[in-house]
Order: C-alpha cells, then sequence, then structure tokens
C-alpha cells in the first residue's frame, strides 16, 4: 500500500526542481517550462489529495482539470510575450530584457 | 499491491530524474522533450490514482499542445543555446539555496505530522473516478467555473493574437 505522503513528497521534489528552473535559467523560455513543471507538481498534489482523503467528491478532479486550463492559457499568454519581446529586442535571455530598468 | 509499488517506485524515479536531466541539458530541444516525458511519466502515476481522465487530458493537453507550441517557439527562435550571460554571477547558487530552503519546509511539514498523512487507500469500486462521473460532475455543480475556464480560454487566445501581431506602422 503507497501512502499518500509518498505522492506529496515526489510532487514537492519536482515543485522544488521546478522553482530552482525558474530561478536559475536565463533563457525565458526555459523559466516558462520551470513554471509548467511547478503547476504539474500541483497537480499531482490535487489528484492525490482527492484519491486519498475525498474519493466520494469527484469535484477533486474537476478542480484539476481546471488547473490544466489555466496551465494551458498560461503557457499560451507566455510564450506570446516571447515572441512579442523577441520581435522588438531580438533575444530571450532575461538578463537582456531590462526596459523597466530606471 | 506490490506491483502497485514496484510500478509507484519506478515511475517516481523517471520522473524526478527526467525533471532534473531537463534542468540540466544546455540544449532548450533536449529539455523541451525531457519535460515531455516527465509529463507523461505523471499521466501514468495519475492512472495508478484511478484518475484516467485527468491522465488522458495531461497527455493531450500538457504533453502534446502545450509542449508542442513550446518547441514551435524554440524552434521560432532559434533559442536552442542560450550562453550563459557573465550578467549574474550569484544568480546560480541563491537559486540553489532557495530550492533548498523550500525542499527542508516541504520535508519539515511531510515528516513531522505524519498523522494525517498516513492515511489508507480505499479500495475503488467499479467505474470509480471514471470520465463519465467527471463530466456528469463538470456539468451539474461546477457549470459556473467550467464557463468562467471557457472565457479565460478565449481570452486567453485573443490575447495570444493580439501580442503576436505585427504592427503595421512598424513594418513599413
Amino acid at each position: 500500500m503507497i501512502p499518500l505522503s509518498w505522492y506529496l513528497i515526489v510532487a514537492a521534489a519536482i515543485f522544488c526542481i521546478g522553482i530552482y528552473g525558474v530561478l536559475a535559467r536565463k533563457n525565458a523560455v526555459g523559466i516558462l517550462m520551470g513554471i509548467e513543471l511547478m503547476l504539474n507538481a500541483v497537480i499531482l498534489n490535487l489528484v492525490a489529495f482527492w484519491r486519498y482523503l475525498t474519493p466520494s467528491l469527484i469535484g477533486g478532479q474537476a478542480f484539476a482539470v481546471i488547473v490544466f486550463a489555466v496551465a494551458a492559457s498560461e503557457a499560451a499568454v507566455g510564450l506570446a510575450l516571447i515572441i512579442s519581446i523577441y520581435r522588438r529586442h531580438s533575444t530571450v535571455v532575461a538578463d537582456e530584457i531590462n526596459m523597466l530598468k530606471w | 499491491m506490490t506491483t502497485d509499488l514496484i510500478i509507484f517506485l519506478g515511475l517516481g524515479f523517471v520522473a524526478l530524474a527526467t525533471a532534473i536531466s531537463m534542468l540540466a541539458s544546455r540544449n532548450a530541444i533536449y529539455s523541451a522533450l525531457f519535460l515531455v516525458m516527465n509529463f507523461i511519466t505523471v499521466a501514468v502515476l495519475y492512472l495508478l490514482l484511478n484518475a484516467a481522465f485527468i491522465a488522458l487530458v495531461q497527455v493531450t493537453v500538457y504533453a502534446g499542445a502545450i509542449m508542442v507550441l513550446f518547441l514551435f517557439v524554440i524552434m521560432l527562435l532559434g533559442a536552442e543555446h542560450v550562453e550563459a550571460s557573465p550578467g549574474l554571477p550569484w544568480q546560480g547558487p541563491v537559486a540553489v539555496l532557495l530550492g533548498l530552503i523550500l525542499a527542508g519546509e516541504f520535508g519539515l511539514l511531510l515528516f513531522g505530522r505524519e498523522g494525517t498523512l498516513a492515511q489508507d487507500l480505499q479500495t475503488a469500486v467499479e467505474g470509480f473516478g471514471s470520465p463519465a462521473s467527471v463530466g456528469l460532475e463538470l456539468f451539474r455543480n461546477y457549470l459556473i467555473p467550467f464557463e468562467i475556464t471557457s472565457v479565460l480560454l478565449l481570452v486567453a487566445m485573443v490575447g495570444a493574437i493580439v501580442l503576436t501581431r505585427r504592427e503595421r506602422k512598424e513594418s513599413r
């Protein structure tokens, strides 16, 4: 029997790897990929909690579906922003995107 | 139940290994493909949790749509190799430090309170967590959030088109 905490440990590890990617990457596309990894860990947590704590309420899965939709729209808008920045400044390096500085 | 355990351990190992190698690979295409592998592994974890619909959505939406969009943008912009700029030398150590602090907090929470988390799994009945029940729940009890989600997707689509549109003044 797999305890609930094992799923939470896997999800927490994936979340921490994702946050390291977000903080350490210089490529803006890489930062967005780290955010996707973190959202994925969150959905894994949601499904695991639904299965172990309230399996009679199927609403846990409905919640996960809504988080999927939010993740998809976030990726679409984020990549559109990256393309727009690349058109104006021809760079995707997060260090060089400093129009708001001073 | 031992087969479940073996499957879980294998899947967890593969998920963590692909997540780490996604960060380690220098080429952005390779890291996107490792991310696809990670998403498919997590989809099998959802199957282990009796969430078949979520697993299918994970494969089609995440591993299919979102990652194809990522690969398309990486290839369009030619952003496969971004050389490490000397700009922020303290960025890597700070990222490691903050990630380890977060992992430590998670560990404290997970191992500090064994009581509620050592929950036993209840056995699944026939048709438990099936796509049909998820659909019924979505359209009965969660109709308004579902419709708001569709508006959100529409707004995201319009926003993406507006952001990437070429302005006529600049193109001339």
